[in-house]
């Protein structure tokens, strides 16, 4: 009897996770294995006939192009350079809008989240003629302080400190979670540390942030992964030139050149599983690391 | 905001000795003034970027080096069928505005376009003036990006694109959701974590075999692969909604499960209902993911001009007229226009949605 309700009820559930089980296998497991098989063709799609198992030859050609190592460095340095700055600015909104001194703090968070929501292509566009060399309001204000304005979108070493800066409206829901974050925090810890003669500086650097460290640590990995597919703003800017001497080639637009400019789908694959690997291996190390300075204050959860 | 710094930190070096209470008082009004002041520039900084668009959006198709940033126009006098420029020019009474009529290397001719009938020689170059400029907003800038772009197309095909990925996004999310906050499955957790596991890690693997896949099945070229992906449950509104579900007391479902109701059932008439503010959240996480949506129309609607949404048409359209900035910042406003009225409308919902898929994990 309890075991044919037991078996009701699975059944009953397994029909209601059906969607995303198919939708699993059609859409991610499904083409995850197809494209690791790809990756050792030489699969055109233009002529799928003619396919050839070529072994590992995709795989070597991606450890010796110089291309992909020329994407490794610079999507690296977007990573150093955007990552750092889609914590440390979201955190500085956050704690103004957790601050009891903030007058219309509604106001404020709206304007603060408002980029986010503007659409990509749009974003890219508008930093496009905000970051131009004459008519740019960026170095209009450098060339009014009498600093000589960089050309830059043009020149390949302003290229990834340009686009990091591009990169800063997108850190509101960054911005959300790290404030909801400031929120839980318990007051009496403040309070504590008060009495005790803690000032501002030490109470932010010993209770907030390791409070809200788990929040820290869940948008570093978002903010990582992000920095990893980041293709929109650098396809919209430079189409298919991938900047100035290669300077805005990230791994992701190395990928949709092979794969979908010349149409080379078999060491696509491979590049795309190499990204794959790559991004757990920097996930599963960022997770690892979390041990060390991530604090959860509900125990093992 | 920042006159009430300035006060209160004048009558602060006064009070700190002599009344303690007090002091902390306008300790608090320095504080507010000054966090309120740093918030207001942080955000005039961080959305210049708008201001930028806006002006240029209504400017002129030339601009001068020596044009100003606000929208304008070389203010100018017609007189006799002739247009002649008006300048800034000091004259021993002050400055005053005169239309420039006869350009000399040395000397010039101007006349006052109130009194034209009266000319007035200057003595020194006409270049080093300054020019007039006159306020005027080009509104008819937005109506020729608009025609340029097609963008009613555009939106056309992009709202479109976004209701009825919605509709899939949303019925298929909640269907899961339920199923997993619910039922007893053996491997339930393992599943969970799978599809956890699915939002973390870079889905862009599968885009080379997954236009393979369309391919054979004949829907390049069309919406559906833009369509058909998001009625399986995308892992991040599961999320979402499962932990909403886990919220709602499960006395409610049971009732009704004793009164009769199938689980179908229970699901629409107990679950739903109690869950607006995250289905409505999940439905605003779909909108603005397919008004951003980039790759994926770039690649499956390669060549067919009349399915483009905004971003993949707007990117095209950047590529094409880079000399005509003006109606380029146009066009971005106008995609942008949308999704930040819904946002104003929406706002609590959305960020609350936002703060569910973020803290609690």
């Amino acid at each position: 009897m309890r075991s044919s309700l037991a078996r009701r009820e699975s059944t009953w559930g397994l029909l209601f996770l059906a969607p995303w089980l198919i939708g699993f296998v059609l859409f991610f497991a499904g083409p995850m294995l197809a494209s690791l098989g790809a990756s050792f063709t030489d699969l055109v799609l233009v002529r799928p006939e003619a396919t050839h198992f070529v072994g590992l030859e995709n795989w070597s050609r991606l450890i010796g192009d110089p291309l992909v190592r020329k994407s490794l460095l610079v999507t690296g340095n977007f990573l150093l350079i955007a990552v750092p700055i889609s914590l440390a600015l979201p955190l500085l909104m956050a704690v103004l809008l957790n601050s009891v001194h903030l007058v219309a703090k509604s106001l404020f968070r709206a304007l603060f989240f408002l980029p986010v929501l503007i659409p990509g292509v749009a974003a890219a566009v508008i930093w496009q003629g905000v970051l131009n060399i004459q008519t740019g309001w960026v170095d209009l204000a450098l060339r009014g302080v009498g600093l000589p304005g960089p050309d830059w979108l043009s020149q390949p070493q302003w290229v990834i400190p340009a686009l990091s800066l591009i990169s800063t409206w997108s850190v509101g829901n960054y911005m959300v979670i790290m404030l909801a974050g400031l929120q839980n925090v318990p007051s009496e810890l403040y309070d504590a540390a008060k009495v005790d003669g803690a000032n501002a500086f030490y109470r932010f650097f010993k209770i907030s942030i390791p409070m809200i460290s788990p929040v820290i640590f869940y948008n570093l990995v978002l903010a990582t992964i992000a920095a990893f597919q980041y293709f929109l703003t650098a396809y919209v800017i430079y189409q298919n030139t991938a900047g100035p001497n290669n300077s805005a080639l990230f791994y992701m637009m190395n990928l949709y050149k092979e794969g979908f400019v010349y149409y080379h789908m078999g060491y696509a694959s491979a590049l795309a599983w190499g990204l794959f690997i790559v991004g757990l291996a920097i996930t599963i190390g960022l997770f690892a690391s979390a041990r060390r300075w991530v604090y959860y204050a509900g125990g093992d959860r | 905001m920042a006159a009430v710094t300035g006060v209160a930190s004048e009558r602060r070096v006064g009070a700190v000795a002599s009344a303690p209470v007090l002091s902390r008082h306008l300790r608090g009004l320095v504080l507010t003034g000054t966090i309120s002041l740093f918030a207001i520039m942080l955000a005039t900084v961080y959305l210049m970027p708008l201001g930028y668009a806006a002006s240029l959006s209504v400017r002129g198709a030339s601009v001068e080096a020596d044009q100003p940033l606000w929208p304008s126009d070389p203010a100018q006098f017609t007189y006799n069928g002739e247009t002649y420029d008006l300048y800034n020019v000091p004259l021993g009474d002050g400055v005053r505005r005169l239309a420039l009529v006869r350009k000399g290397r040395e000397q010039s001719t101007f006349v006052d376009p109130n009194d034209p009938t009266q000319s007035i020689e200057w003595q020194g170059r006409w270049r080093t003036l300054d020019r007039v400029w006159m306020f005027s907003p080009h509104w008819s800038n937005f109506v020729e990006a608009w025609q340029i772009t097609n963008f009613g197309r555009l939106f056309f095909n992009t709202v479109a694109i976004a209701l009825i990925g919605t509709v899939g996004a949303v019925s298929s999310a909640v269907v899961v959701a339920y199923g997993f906050s619910r039922f007893r499955i053996p491997g339930k957790a393992l599943l969970f974590t799978i599809l956890v596991g699915t939002i973390i890690l870079p889905q862009q693997v599968t885009i080379v075999p997954t236009y393979a896949l369309f391919t054979r099945l004949g829907w390049v070229g069309t919406w559906l692969p833009l369509l058909v992906p998001h009625f399986f449950g995308n892992a991040y509104n599961v999320f979402l909604l499962r932990q909403f579900f886990m919220s709602i007391p499960r006395d409610m479902d049971e009732a009704a499960m004793i009164d009769g109701a199938g689980p179908f059932r229970t699901l629409l008439s107990v679950i739903v209902p109690q869950a607006w503010p995250a289905i409505t959240a999940v439905c605003l996480f779909h909108f603005f993911f397919a008004w951003n949506d980039f790759l994926a129309p770039l690649v499956y609607l390669v060549g067919h001009e009349e399915l483009w949404p905004i971003s993949v048409g707007m990117s095209y359209f950047t590529g094409q007229y880079s000399q005509l900035p003006h109606l380029i910042q146009a066009t971005a406003l106008m995609a942008l226009a949308l999704p930040v009225a819904v946002f104003m409308l929406a706002q609590r919902v959305f960020v609350q949605g936002v703060v569910v898929t973020g803290v609690d994990k």
